[in-house]
């Protein structure tokens, strides 16, 4: 077997092992347990990056066996799944370090960490699947193995949380698999193509695939939040503050996104789509998400509750950004995927090191903070800055790009849209960052823990820290090659002919 | 070599049985180990031959029909017999451990296992009607046996229950049999087939075939005759239950399956298939719904049995008046249904079995804690929870995209719902004891641990269902003509 087939394999097989071992290691393995985490991040990183270096040459790689009577399973690498593959690899390393600090003397890490790493294994399966099949796979192990983590704690709030998240992801996963299993039984099995296969297509066929499409989008909309699928998301905020940064950042509403860019790319092509009228539909609902998601973000008074109303907004950017069929607005909404996740995994880091040094939930207790934990501040407020799209932060490339999108090709209220959630991002974010640096704390924290002179544990310090250097040089750096912007150019070359 | 396969095959249990019967429990165990492996091995190799050589029909003795025993060896047979000795082991294995060798009667649990399985292996390779309904009544017997092993008045109870369907079910079928005999002249299914084909005798009533039908269907537990089952499963020993909802089940459905594909094209009719196909979905709906209420573990368990077992019977609908193509979908969705419950279902009882022993009650609400200090016999119970949702990759997600697209393609719309709605009510089932394991009450671990072995042997099937889903393409190519024999 030549290095070309395995390459996916191997990418896929690191997390699923270390998440066999993880499960199989004693609870008072803590040394073996880190290092075998830390190390299936690293390789899978080296790994990932080959195969990045590999398709900017145009290199292939590619596993394929058949699985049931005319379905294939398919591990395919392409431009595309590296933009998620990449994000997800690298801020698996991230969370993984940050979790280890976290979960410090918390019972049941055998099984959080095993569950996490098959979290991971089902989001490279998401970025790697080369047929709708295939995706659905991943899609479904993805509910599954994210499950244990939301009710990790195994408090009354947390399974009920559980419990909604997965009536809702499951029921989507119902209406996902119908809609496949009609396309397949219509057309066939169908790989994942640059440019779409229904371009000129029989128009007798243009009123079920109008149906499976609005049922492919329902199915891969309750990942992805929109509104109103979103239910699931604000009460998935109990998690341990790592799970949700893997949620909100990494893994769930990125693979409902990352499925609706497939499906609109490589399975209907984004022509065909245009031409069946099918995006016109979708960017209303995207748009609606994005302003409805920044309202109801003003009035959450918990920090992580507005962070997850946030989050359901900005990913409709992703969306947003495919229905305006033009190379700069797609491009623009596919370098958010990547930028959305640094920016919010950074705010949730931060978030998660309030609670857990200062005992802070509270946005309103949150005065003062600044002063006592710099470095998780200055973080905070990076990833603040880059969400309500300051220059020359990451989201504001984003911004930016979709802008310049929408105004060349004529949708001009898009601007509005992106002007006024701007400024309700910054109606929501710039009140916590006036607590934080200005306001002068009034009263004790309520549960402090003290790490000598540090502001807190290094191992929770570190990644916010490293995720917000990465969100100012993803906006600095935006044109050097294998920056996000330069991936996401570079796609838009390859798969929409425009 | 076929021939000692074959002899093999039937009479091992046979002897294992009277072996058994002659020494207590702790004796019978070690006999009974030695039997399983000949088993397994026999198993093993027949279905190795019939993979490379392809099906025949086997005359015992060397004598013909009408007079003779007629048996055929096909894939789709090979496949049964090799999961029943799959299933069979593990749960004889863990039964060797899990019952207490202590209580006097539980030394008829080997003699009654050995009888289960040389009934289950003459329905797998039954070739006449007679003989399967021979095979039928060892089954039945034997599976009243052992649920009335439990011991208490409750187990006696629904033995007692359990006896009345079935001796019912057998009399009906029966009564089917004798008919076609009187119009056939033969009771062999091939040659009733043929009879049918050439239009020697003309197809005549329903009727029969509906009585034959009936009387499996109870045996089944199809909805609404399933009242005997839950009581039965849930009061039996683990391990009984496991062989009962696995396997036993199966045996009367298999013969269902067969006579409906043979005769249903000629005996049958729409309404009838579609009135099947109905029951079917209702059993879906309501096993999963009563399934989702009960507060016992193993009831819990049960009832989706009889949510499970509905799925099987959409064959009926999926395979009438369709072109063979469906037909060959649906029949493979089917067999894999069978396979993957089996071998699920089987790991279900067995992990339910070491979890009541662990936290010593029998209540869903009593698992609290047991994510934390029992990890490993849940992880069993719920990767078997994931083939019975019919997620992906298990055996039961891709049978149900075979009944899915044989659903389409039939235009038979209708029964997306009921495998879409039965996907989602069987999460919720499962869910509920997920949830309550999770619950995290207790920081000492004050649970019985039970012995490892106990726990592997659930693991182990629940991971070969598990992995059924990838490697369905492989063994349905075993079965390349399921349910069809090769020409004699």
């Amino acid at each position: 077997m030549s290095l070309s087939v395995l390459m996916p394999v191997f990418a896929l097989m690191t997390s699923l092992l270390a998440s066999v071992v993880l499960f199989a290691l004693p609870e008072k393995g803590y040394r073996l347990r880190t290092t075998i985490n830390l190390v299936a991040a690293v390789v899978k990183i080296a790994l990932v990056a080959v195969m990045i270096w590999g398709i900017a040459r145009g290199r292939e790689y590619e596993a394929a066996f058949t699985m049931l009577p005319g379905v294939e399973f398919v591990l395919r690498a392409d431009a595309l799944s590296m933009l998620f593959a990449g994000l997800s690899a690298l801020l698996w390393l991230l969370t993984t370090i940050y979790a280890v600090g976290y979960l410090e003397d918390s019972p049941n890490r055998s099984r959080f960490f095993g569950f996490f790493s098959l979290c991971v294994a089902s989001t490279m399966g998401i970025a790697l699947a080369g047929n709708l099949f295939t995706f659905f796979l991943f899609y479904e192990m993805l509910t599954l193995s994210t499950y244990p983590l939301v009710v990790h704690r195994g408090t009354r709030k947390s399974l009920r949380a559980g419990r909604n998240y997965i009536i809702y992801t499951l029921t989507g996963g119902a209406v996902l698999l119908l809609a496949i299993a009609w396309l397949h039984g219509l057309v066939g099995d169908l790989r994942f193509q640059e440019g779409g296969h229904f371009a000129g297509v029989d128009p007798s066929l243009q009123v079920p695939l109008t149906i499976i499409f609005v049922l492919l989008m329902t199915g891969l909309g309750v990942k992805a939040a929109l509104v109103p699928l979103h239910g699931w998301l604000p009460q998935a905020m109990v998690a341990p503050a790592p799970v949700s940064a893997l949620l909100h950042a990494v893994a769930v509403v990125k693979a409902g996104a990352f499925g609706i860019i497939r499906v609109v790319f490589e399975v209907y092509g984004l022509e065909a789509a245009e031409a069946m009228g099918l995006l016109a539909g979708l960017a209303l609902v995207a748009a609606f998400t994005i302003i409805y998601g920044s309202t109801r973000a003003l009035y959450q008074i918990d920090l992580k509750r507005r962070l997850a109303f946030s989050t359901i907004s900005q990913v409709s950017y992703i969306v947003l950004g495919l229905c305006l069929f033009g190379p700069l607005g797609v491009m623009g909404g596919l370098v958010h995927l990547v930028h959305q996740g640094i920016m919010k995994i950074t705010l949730f880091f931060c978030a998660g090191n309030y609670a857990e040094t200062l005992g802070v939930h509270r946005i309103d207790e949150l005065d003062g903070a600044g002063k006592r934990m710099p470095g998780t501040s200055v973080a905070f407020t990076l990833g603040a800055f880059g969400m309500i799209g300051a220059p020359p932060l990451a989201g504001f490339i984003t911004k930016w790009t979709m802008g310049a999108g929408a105004l060349e090709v004529g949708m001009d209220w898009v601007v509005a849209v992106l002007v006024v959630s701007s400024l309700l991002n910054a109606a929501y974010f710039l009140p916590i960052l006036h607590r934080l640096w200005f306001a002068e704390q009034q009263q004790a924290w309520p549960h402090e823990r003290r790490w000598g002179r540090l502001e807190t544990s290094p191992w929770l310090l570190w990644p916010p820290l490293v995720t917000a250097v990465l969100l100012v040089l993803a906006g600095i750096l935006a044109n050097v090659p294998f920056s996000p912007l330069s991936w996401a150019e570079l796609i838009v070359l390859r798969e929409v002919a425009l | 070599m076929t021939l000692w396969l074959m002899a093999g095959l039937l009479f091992t249990p046979l002897a294992w049985a009277v072996l058994t019967l002659l020494v207590d429990f702790r004796k019978g165990r070690v006999v009974t180990w030695l039997g399983i492996l000949v088993q397994v091995l026999v198993s093993l190799a027949l279905w190795a031959a019939v993979a490379s050589d392809g099906g025949f029909y086997y005359f015992l003795g060397g004598w013909q029909a009408p007079l003779g025993i007629e048996l055929r060896v096909d894939g789709l047979a090979v496949t049964f017999v090799l999961l029943t000795a799959l299933v069979a082991a593990a749960c004889g294995w863990h039964a060797s451990v899990y019952l207490d060798p202590g209580k006097s009667w539980h030394r008829y649990f080997w003699p009654l296992f050995w009888f289960l399985w040389a009934g289950l292996n003459v329905v797998w390779l039954g070739g006449d009607l007679f003989n399967l309904y021979v095979g039928l009544e060892l089954i039945s017997l034997a599976a009243v046996g052992l649920v009335a092993l439990g011991g208490q008045a409750a187990a006696l109870r629904a033995a007692i229950r359990y006896l009345m369907a079935a001796l019912l079910g057998s009399l009906a079928y029966l009564l089917g049999v004798a008919l076609i005999y009187g119009q056939f002249g033969t009771l062999s299914l091939a040659d009733v087939t043929a009879l049918l084909s050439d239009g020697t005798v003309a197809a005549g009533q329903t009727f029969p075939l509906v009585l034959m039908l009936f009387g499996l269907a109870l045996k089944t537990a199809l909805f609404p005759m399933h009242g005997w089952l839950p009581p039965a499963h849930g009061i039996a020993k683990s391990p009984v239950s496991a062989l009962l909802s696995a396997l036993v089940v199966k045996a009367s459905f298999y013969i269902a399956a067969r006579l409906w594909l043979d005769l249903g094209g000629h005996l049958g009719g729409y309404e009838l298939a579609q009135l099947i196909g109905v029951l079917g979905g209702l059993a879906v709906i309501w096993g999963s719904w009563l399934a989702f209420r009960q507060t016992k573990l193993k009831q819990v368990v049960a009832y989706s049995s009889v949510a499970q077992i509905g799925y099987l019977f959409l064959l009926f609908p999926l395979t009438w008046g369709v072109t063979d193509a469906i037909s060959l979908q649906a029949q493979q969705g089917i067999t894999l249904q069978v396979i993957s419950h089996a071998l699920a279902k089987a790991a279900m009882f067995l992990a339910a079995g070491n979890l009541i022993m662990s936290v010593g009650s029998n209540r869903v609400d009593a698992l609290a804690g047991v994510s934390r200090f029992l990890p490993f016999s849940l992880f069993s119970f719920g990767l078997a929870g994931v083939s019975l949702m019919g997620l992906p990759p298990t055996g039961g997600f891709a049978a149900k995209w075979l009944l899915l697209q044989a659903s389409l393609a039939s235009g038979q719309w209708w029964w997306l719902g009921v495998l879409l709605a039965g996907g989602l009510l069987s999460a919720a089932y499962v869910f509920r004891v997920y949830q309550a394991s999770f619950i995290d009450n207790t920081d000492t671990d004050h649970f019985f641990h039970p012995p490892k072995s106990l726990e592997v042997i659930p693991l182990i099937l629940a991971l070969l269902s598990l992995g059924l889903g990838l490697v369905a393409e492989p063994v349905l190519s075993v079965m390349a003509l399921p349910f069809e024999g090769s020409s004699r």
